[in-house]
C-alpha cells in the first residue's frame, strides 16, 4: 500500500497528485512514468511523473479526468492509500548539452515537462518553454517552470493570456522571437504531439516527444503500447516513452488511442451506481 | 498386486455446452471413490519408471499407494515433500509425455491417471480444517532474493524457507503467481487454488513484495546488497507478433495482452472490475499451443460467435496438450490447420476488418524434427474477422538482462545458466524461462528445485 500525501485540484479538470513511494523516489529520472492503481479491481495507469522529493520519498503526478479510473483518482485524499505505485517505468529522457532547446508542454503535459526543463537546464542548456492552453485559467506552475527557462511563451486559444491562438502558430511566434531551436521537447496529449511534430518538422531537428499510448503491466508484457516507429513496431513502455516524433506513425496511434472510448463511457455511466 | 485393470478412471467435467459459456473450472475432480479405484490400478513397480519423468521427482507411487489406502494424510504429505505446488501441477503438467508416458501400463494405452490423482490429493487438503506444515530448519541468518513470483520463484522459495533461510519474493505486477495469475485462465487453473498455494508459502514465512520491478525500482546488484544470494524467475514476458501488414490494427492482441485483460485485471467481470475487455464477434488466435487454446476458448466464454485457431501445421504437429485440444474441439473452436496469416485488412476508423491468408502443405523434415509447412501458392484467401490474437510465444523479458552487469546473455536473449542455474554472476543464480525460452510450468519448477539445492550449498558455506 503506498499513501497519499496530497491531491489537489490544480485547474479545472486536472490534478495534482502525491504519494509517499519512497523506492521509486530515488530511482526515478526525468521522463519516466509509474502505474497506479487506486482500488483493488482498478485499471492500471500509467502516469509521467512531474516532480519529486527523494528526501521525503514522494513522487507528484498530474493528471486529467477523462473517464472512470481517472475520476476515481481524482477522488483520493490525503491519508488515503491506494494499492499499486510500481516504476520508475520507461527509459529517462536522454539530457545533454545540446544548445538553444524549446520545451512544450499542454494539459497535463504543463507538469510532466517540468522535470525536463530542470534537468535541461542544469545541463547547461538555454531552455524556451512553450505553455498551449484553451485559456489563462487552465495555466499553472508558470513561476516553478520560469526559474529553470530562460523565457516563458504562452499561447492561449482565447488570448487570455499570452499569444492568442493554436499550437499551429508557433513557427510564426519562433521567428518573431528569433528562436532557433537546437532540440525540441514536448509532453502533452497525442494530439498536441502530433501536431507540433507536423508544424515544426522543418527546423529539421529532433522532436522528442513522450507518448502516452494505453498500457496494462508496463514491462513490456502486453504489447498494448506498440507503435510504429521508422516504420518498425516499438513498444512504448519499455522502448520509449520517449521517440522523435518525426518517424512516428501519428494516424495509427491516435486511432489506437481510441480503442476503449466506448467502454469508458460505460463505467463513467455505472459508477455510482450499483457498485 | 492385483489383476491389471485397463480402465482408466475418467475425470467427471462440465458438459462442453455449459461450460463453453462459463468461466468455472472445465474439469470437476475426483471423487475420493474414483480416487481409490484409479490409484489400484498403480502396479507399485519396484523400479518406477514415471518418477524418471517428473522434473521434481515426486515419489508417485507412494502418494499413489497412500490414496489407495485411503491415507489422504499421507499421500499428500508425500507429494509436498517434493512439490510445494501439487495442486498446481496436478492441472496444468503435461503428464502425458512425463510421468504418464514412463507409466508401465502405457504400454497397454491405459497408464494410471497420475496427474487427476495428484490434483485429488491437494483438492482434499483444502476441505480439511488444518492445513499440515512441514518442518523448518532453525534459522540460519542468509538472506535470499527471489525475482518474480511465477512457477520457478515459488519453488526456490519453498525449497530454501525450508533449509532456515530468509527467504523474500519480489514480483513486478500487483499480484503474486506470475503466468499462473496473468496467463493460464480461471477455467483451466482456478486463481483462488493460487491464491491458496502462495497463502501456504506465506504461512511458511517467505515474505512477498508486490509492485516491484527489480531493474527498475532497484537493480540485480542493489539487491545483493542486502541479499546473500539473488534468484531470478522472471520468465518469457515479451511477445511475439507475427510482423505481417496491420498487426496494430484496433482488435489486434497479442495472447498476453488478451489475456492479462480476462485474468489479472479480471475483464470478464467488466464493468464491476475497471479494465475492458472487448466481446468480439469472429476471433482468429494464431498458433496451436496451449496459449493458443486458452486464448480460443476464453474468446467463446466471452460470448464469441465464432472462434478459430489458426495453425500453419496439421492437427498431428499441435504443440498444445491433447486434452487441452480436445476440450477446445468440445467446446465448439473451429480449427484451420495448414493455414497462414500473411496480411490484416482495416476499416477506415482502424479496427479490423478481415484476415488474408494462405494454405499450406507439409514437406520435409525441419530441424525440429516435424514436417516445415509450405505455402501453397495462389491459396490466399479471406474471412471476416474482428479480433485477431498472436499466440505464437514469447521472449524472455530484457529489463533484467539490460540493467544487470557480469550477467551472461544468450543469442535469444536469455539468461545463460548451467544445470544448477548459475549464471556467470557472482551469487545470481537464475531458472525457468527467462533461461530456456518459453516452456512449462513443471520444467520451471525443476530448474527452480535445482537452483534452490545449488543456493542451499553455497548458504550452508
Amino acid at each position: 500500500m503506498f499513501k497519499v500525501i496530497e491531491k489537489e485540484m490544480i485547474v479545472p479538470n486536472l490534478y495534482l497528485l502525491t504519494v509517499q513511494a519512497p523506492d521509486i523516489a530515488e530511482q526515478i529520472q526525468p521522463g519516466q512514468f509509474i502505474i497506479l492503481r487506486s482500488h483493488d479491481d482498478a485499471e492500471r495507469i500509467p502516469l509521467s511523473v512531474a516532480d519529486w522529493n527523494r528526501e521525503e520519498g514522494t513522487l507528484t503526478m498530474i493528471f486529467m479526468v477523462v473517464g472512470d479510473s481517472t475520476l476515481r483518482m481524482a477522488g483520493l485524499n490525503g491519508e488515503d492509500f491506494v494499492p499499486t505505485v510500481v516504476g520508475p517505468l520507461g527509459k529517462p529522457t536522454e539530457i545533454k548539452k545540446i544548445g538553444t532547446v524549446i520545451c512544450i508542454g499542454g494539459c497535463y503535459g504543463i507538469g510532466s515537462i517540468y522535470p525536463v526543463i530542470r534537468a535541461l537546464h542544469e545541463k547547461g542548456n538555454k531552455v524556451i518553454t512553450i505553455l498551449e492552453s484553451r485559456s489563462n485559467f487552465l495555466l499553472y506552475w508558470e513561476d516553478k517552470l520560469k526559474s529553470y527557462s530562460e523565457k516563458v511563451i504562452i499561447i492561449t486559444r482565447d488570448g487570455s493570456s499570452g499569444y492568442k491562438g493554436h499550437i499551429k502558430r508557433l513557427s510564426k511566434i519562433l521567428q518573431e522571437n528569433t528562436i532557433k531551436p537546437d532540440q525540441i521537447f514536448v509532453n502533452g496529449c497525442t494530439f498536441l504531439l502530433s501536431k507540433t511534430t507536423q508544424e515544426l518538422s522543418h527546423y529539421n531537428v529532433p522532436i522528442i516527444v513522450s507518448l502516452n499510448p494505453i498500457m496494462i503491466d508496463g514491462t513490456g508484457m502486453c504489447g498494448v503500447c506498440r507503435v510504429t516507429v521508422d516504420g518498425s513496431t516499438k513498444f512504448a513502455c519499455v522502448d520509449g516513452p520517449d521517440f522523435d516524433g518525426r518517424v512516428v506513425d501519428w494516424e495509427e496511434l491516435l486511432k489506437r488511442r481510441k480503442q476503449y472510448l466506448n467502454e469508458e463511457t460505460v463505467l463513467v455511466h455505472h459508477s455510482g451506481c450499483g457498485r | 498386486m492385483g489383476k491389471l485393470d485397463l480402465n482408466r478412471r475418467e475425470m467427471p467435467k462440465q458438459p462442453s455446452h455449459i461450460r463453453r459459456r462459463n468461466f468455472n473450472e472445465v474439469a470437476l475432480g475426483y471423487t475420493p471413490e474414483l480416487a481409490i479405484a484409479e490409484s489400484q490400478r498403480c502396479l507399485q513397480c519396484k523400479k518406477p519408471f514415471c518418477i524418471d519423468g517428473c522434473p521434481v521427482e515426486i515419489d508417485i507411487p507412494g502418494f499413489i499407494k497412500c490414496i489407495a489406502e485411503g491415507d489422504f494424510a499421507g499421500s499428500i504429505r508425500t507429494l509436498k515433500d517434493k512439490n510445494c505446488l501439487p495442486a498446481i501441477c496436478g492441472r496444468v503438467c503435461p503428464q502425458e509425455e512425463q510421468c504418464e508416458e514412463l507409466c508401465i501400463l502405457n504400454k497397454k494405452g491405459a497408464p494410471v491417471a497420475i496427474g487427476r490423482l495428484e490434483r485429488f490429493a491437494a483438492y482434499w487438503e483444502t476441505t480439511q480444517d488444518k492445513i499440515e506444515m512441514p518442518k523448518i530448519a532453525p534459522s540460519t541468518g542468509r538472506k535470499v532474493a527471489i525475482v518474480g513470483s511465477g512457477p520457478a520463484g515459488i519453488t526456490v522459495a519453498g525449497d530454501l524457507i525450508k533449509h532456515g533461510h530468509e527467504v523474500t519474493m519480489y514480483e513486478a505486477l500487483h499480484e503474486p503467481g506470475g503466468v499462473l495469475v496473468y496467463g493460464i485462465p480461471e477455467f483451466r487453473l482456478p486463481k483462488a487454488v493460487v491464491r491458496r498455494e502462495l497463502n501456504y508459502l506465506q504461512k511458511l514465512g517467505v515474505k512477498l513484495i508486490t509492485d516491484f520491478v527489480v531493474g527498475k525500482t532497484k537493480s540485480v546488484n542493489q539487491l545483493l546488497e542486502k541479499y546473500d544470494a539473488v534468484f531470478i524467475g522472471t520468465g518469457a514476458g515479451l511477445p511475439w507478433f507475427m510482423e505481417i501488414p496491420g498487426e496494430n490494427l484496433n482488435g489486434a492482441y497479442s495472447a498476453n495482452e488478451y489475456l492479462t485483460r480476462m485474468n489479472l485485471m479480471k475483464g470478464f467481470q467488466f464493468p464491476h472490475s475497471s479494465t475492458p475487455i472487448k466481446k468480439h464477434k469472429n476471433i482468429a488466435v494464431i498458433g496451436g499451443g496451449n496459449v493458443a487454446m486458452d486464448c480460443a476458448r476464453t474468446a467463446l466464454r466471452l460470448g464469441a460467435d465464432n472462434s478459430y485457431i489458426i495453425y500453419r501445421r496439421s492437427e498431428k504437429e499441435l504443440p498444445a496438450r491433447l486434452e487441452e485440444y480436445e476440450n477446445a474441439v468440445e467446446e465448439g473452436v473451429i480449427f484451420h490447420f495448414l493455414t497462414l496469416p500473411i496480411r490484416l485488412i482495416g476499416d477506415e476508423n482502424g479496427w479490423l476488418k478481415e484476415i488474408e491468408c494462405l494454405r499450406m502443405k507439409l514437406g520435409e523434415l525441419d530441424s525440429s524434427g516435424r514436417r516445415r509447412p509450405i505455402p501453397i501458392e495462389g491459396s490466399e484467401f479471406v474471412m471476416p474477422m474482428d479480433a485477431y490474437v498472436v499466440a505464437i510465444g514469447n521472449s524472455p523479458n530484457p529489463i533484467i538482462p539490460d540493467t544487470t552487469p557480469e550477467l551472461e546473455i544468450g543469442r535469444r536473449g536469455n539468461i545463460v545458466a548451467d544445470e544448477n542455474g548459475k549464471t556467470s554472476k557472482d551469487r545470481v543464480w537464475a531458472g525457468g524461462d527467462i533461461v530456456t525460452g518459453a516452456a512449462t510450468v513443471i520444467l520451471a519448477m525443476g530448474a527452480g528445485r535445482k537452483a534452490a539445492l545449488s543456493m542451499h550449498d553455497y548458504l550452508s558455506k
